[in-house]
């Protein structure tokens, strides 16, 4: 337990020591959230409309775009190596890091989306909607991104192909996300619904998704 | 700190494949507490494959391997392994690096602490400098302190003299004396003299 | 068991069943499509067009029936260690794209004089296009890792995520659909098909499994020469380095 709390300690002060990851992915999530009324156009109607669906469209690439590192620089530098060494089940660090890569990048996204959301036009109900449905939804992306990441770990240019073989599996989240975020600002489905289905898709990331990343990890060296 | 009386590493008929072609086969020793084994050969003939195999990162094409007195499963679990790679975050300072590997590492009682453990390597100067601004060399030293942060009974080596001056080889070979003093169990993969007591075991001789 | 899973004994097998199974594929393709375009009735709301059908379903269902083939084989490579297993898995790829390929292009060309567009996002059609999608990360998959032992692993662990995440993605997709459009326009049937078009769509379910089981097993057997072909290299390369530069090796 010590151990895994000095992990996720190590793993925070990595994040912010080395290039500010979550700061970056904000401001990725700021630019696919500009450029997205460029693409359909200022209409302030048809954005608070569709603008669930664009922070969560947003939130994704942003959440993906980091991912690729997770285990990569470990992979690099030989850690590990010696994480797989230890006395803790690799299954446990994978699980510390990506709730401690989730706490440096996707916690800033939750918390600036109903900043973002704001430029889309969307009302108070919608942001709140919009901001719960990222709380409990990003973490299924950490998770389900942690696999892709784990599976192209020893390849030299993995980016890709990870955002390849993970985006067709972030598809529940992102429909029960943006039903969820959608369904805050009225419509025929009670928001609980959608919202309850992606805190269970989340969990059920959190609970799968280690075992088949630290098989990846164990097979990769 | 002295490891249990009856420590020993076998390898029964061990056979090692890399990337699906054989590189090694029917390699059996043991070793006891206290024993070190220099393992040599040419490049390509499995050297680095027989340490990660030993550190229970790869399997063994076939053949078995124990640690017995450790309380462990695999061997890996009760290893250092000093790979090409430092394990070492460029970003975290020295101190940093080791409290956290020593946390991770440690099998129940904690070595040296990470300031002591610098000192041993020559390194007591920089503690509170990131790995980043460490030469080579430096760093090499800081990923040695790792081995002494906390203890495990066999020490997995591989090239452990690389970037390493005179004066800092004398404190490695040192170093690996103590640990055989105390019971523990040295592999390493080498092509230079590290300069202690051990048997050989040549691979690679090519038919 | 053992001994069937033993390379050199498969290769001899399917030298000696393949022809046979060729045979056999071709007869009731034949058989199949004859009954296809000449015995089975037009719809009579439909009209021709519900031929389609008759090679869509096929497709649609193997595109499900590849998965499971391929996840059988990812239980062989993480269980047992396999090597068939793997060449198993690598040779069903491409063919599950294939099949999962020809149902969407098929489901389109339906669509087109049914729904008046050449795409619908119909829950059914969206399933299998993440399903076509998953097929092609797997394909990637094995392109990108060189190892093949590594690579086989990979995929298989992919395979089952896959496995443990298509029924949801399905639920979540017709969920999905419910919410954005009330009816699905597709009609193919449903359980109370007339035999004149149920015999049809069954011989050419069978015409195409056996396609796909011929298909299959020549992948399988061209992976395991391959192999050899790549352990071949390997032992060519090692004794080109022992006879031109046997000294540098030596004393390095």
């Amino acid at each position: 337990m010590k151990a895994l709390a000095a992990l996720f300690a190590r793993e925070l002060r990595l994040a912010n020591r080395a290039g500010g990851g979550g700061a970056m992915g904000v401001v990725f999530f700021l630019i696919l959230v500009t450029i997205a009324p460029f693409a359909i156009g200022p209409d302030l109607n048809l954005l608070a409309r569709i603008g669930p669906a664009i922070l969560w469209i947003a939130a994704l690439l942003s959440t993906l775009l980091g991912l690729d590192r997770l285990f990569l620089s470990d992979h690099e530098d030989g850690s590990l190596d010696l994480l797989e060494m230890a006395d803790t089940p690799l299954e446990a660090v994978v699980l510390v890091k990506c709730l401690a890569h989730w706490a440096g990048t996707g916690l800033p996204l939750v918390l600036a989306a109903p900043l973002f959301g704001l430029m889309l036009a969307l009302d108070g109900d919608a942001l709140w909607g919009v901001t719960a449905s990222l709380a409990v939804g990003t973490p299924a992306l950490t998770f389900i991104g942690a696999i892709g990441a784990a599976l192209t770990v020893s390849l030299r240019r993995g980016g890709l192909l990870m955002a390849i073989l993970v985006l067709p599996f972030t598809v529940p989240a992102l429909i029960f996300g943006v039903s969820a975020a959608s369904a805050a600002s009225g419509g025929t489905v009670p928001f609980l619904t959608p919202f309850l289905i992606l805190c269970a898709l989340s969990l059920a990331s959190m609970a799968l998704a280690p075992f088949a990343a630290a098989a990846a990890l164990r097979s990769g060296g | 700190m002295v490891f249990h009386q009856d420590l020993s590493l076998h390898a029964h008929e061990l056979a090692l494949a890399r990337g699906g072609r054989r590189l090694a086969q029917g390699l059996s020793f043991t070793l006891k507490g206290g024993e070190a084994l220099l393992v040599t050969g040419p490049n390509g003939a499995g050297k680095s494959t027989l340490l990660r195999v030993l550190a229970s990162l790869l399997a063994p094409a076939s053949g078995r391997l124990s640690l017995d007195g450790a309380g462990v499963e695999a061997p890996g679990l009760a290893a250092h392994y000093l790979g090409h790679a430092e394990a070492l975050k460029g970003a975290l300072t020295a101190r940093e690096n080791l409290e956290f590997w020593s946390e991770m590492l440690t099998m129940g009682d904690f070595g040296l602490s990470p300031d002591e453990a610098l000192a041993r390597v020559a390194m007591s100067h920089a503690p509170d400098l990131p790995v980043s601004y460490l030469s080579a060399g430096q760093r090499r030293r800081v990923a040695i302190a790792r081995l002494l942060v906390a203890p495990r009974p066999l020490w997995l080596l591989d090239e452990p003299a690389t970037a390493l001056d005179a004066a800092s080889q004398t404190r490695l070979a040192a170093l690996m004396k103590d640990h055989l003093a105390s019971g523990g169990i040295i592999v390493a993969a080498t092509h230079a003299d590290l300069g202690l007591p051990a048997r050989e075991l040549r691979l690679g001789a090519k038919p | 068991m053992l001994k069937y899973a033993n390379p050199t004994f498969f290769l001899r097998l399917v030298a000696a069943v393949l022809p046979w199974l060729w045979a056999a594929t071709i007869l009731t393709l034949g058989v199949g499509l004859y009954m296809t375009f000449l015995t089975a009735p037009a719809d009579y709301q439909q009209g021709e067009t519900v031929r389609i059908m008759y090679i869509h379903v096929p497709a649609a269902w193997l595109s499900m029936f590849i998965y499971m083939v391929m996840t059988l084989s990812a239980l062989g490579t993480l269980v047992w260690r396999h090597p068939l297993a793997d060449a198993s898995q690598q040779a069903a790829a491409p063919l599950g794209a294939g099949f999962t390929f020809i149902c969407l292009v098929t489901g389109s060309l339906w669509g087109k004089p049914m729904w008046g567009t050449w795409w619908v996002w119909d829950a059914r059609l969206t399933s299998v296009l993440v399903l076509f999608l998953i097929y092609l990360g797997l394909i990637a998959l094995w392109n990108t890792i060189e190892e093949p032992l590594m690579a086989a692993r990979a995929s298989a662990i992919l395979t089952l995520v896959g496995v443990v995440n298509i029924p949801i993605i399905k639920f979540s997709v017709d969920w999905w659909n419910t919410l954005h459009q009330p009816a699905s326009v597709l009609r193919m049937g449903g359980p109370a098909l007339h035999p004149s078009m149920l015999w049809p769509l069954l011989v050419m379910a069978l015409g195409a499994s056996l396609l796909f089981v011929c298909l299959h097993l020549m992948g399988v057997r061209n992976e395991i020469l391959r192999r050899r072909l790549r352990r071949l290299s390997y032992l060519a390369a090692e004794a080109a380095d022992h006879v031109l530069e046997p000294q540098t090796e030596a004393g390095a």
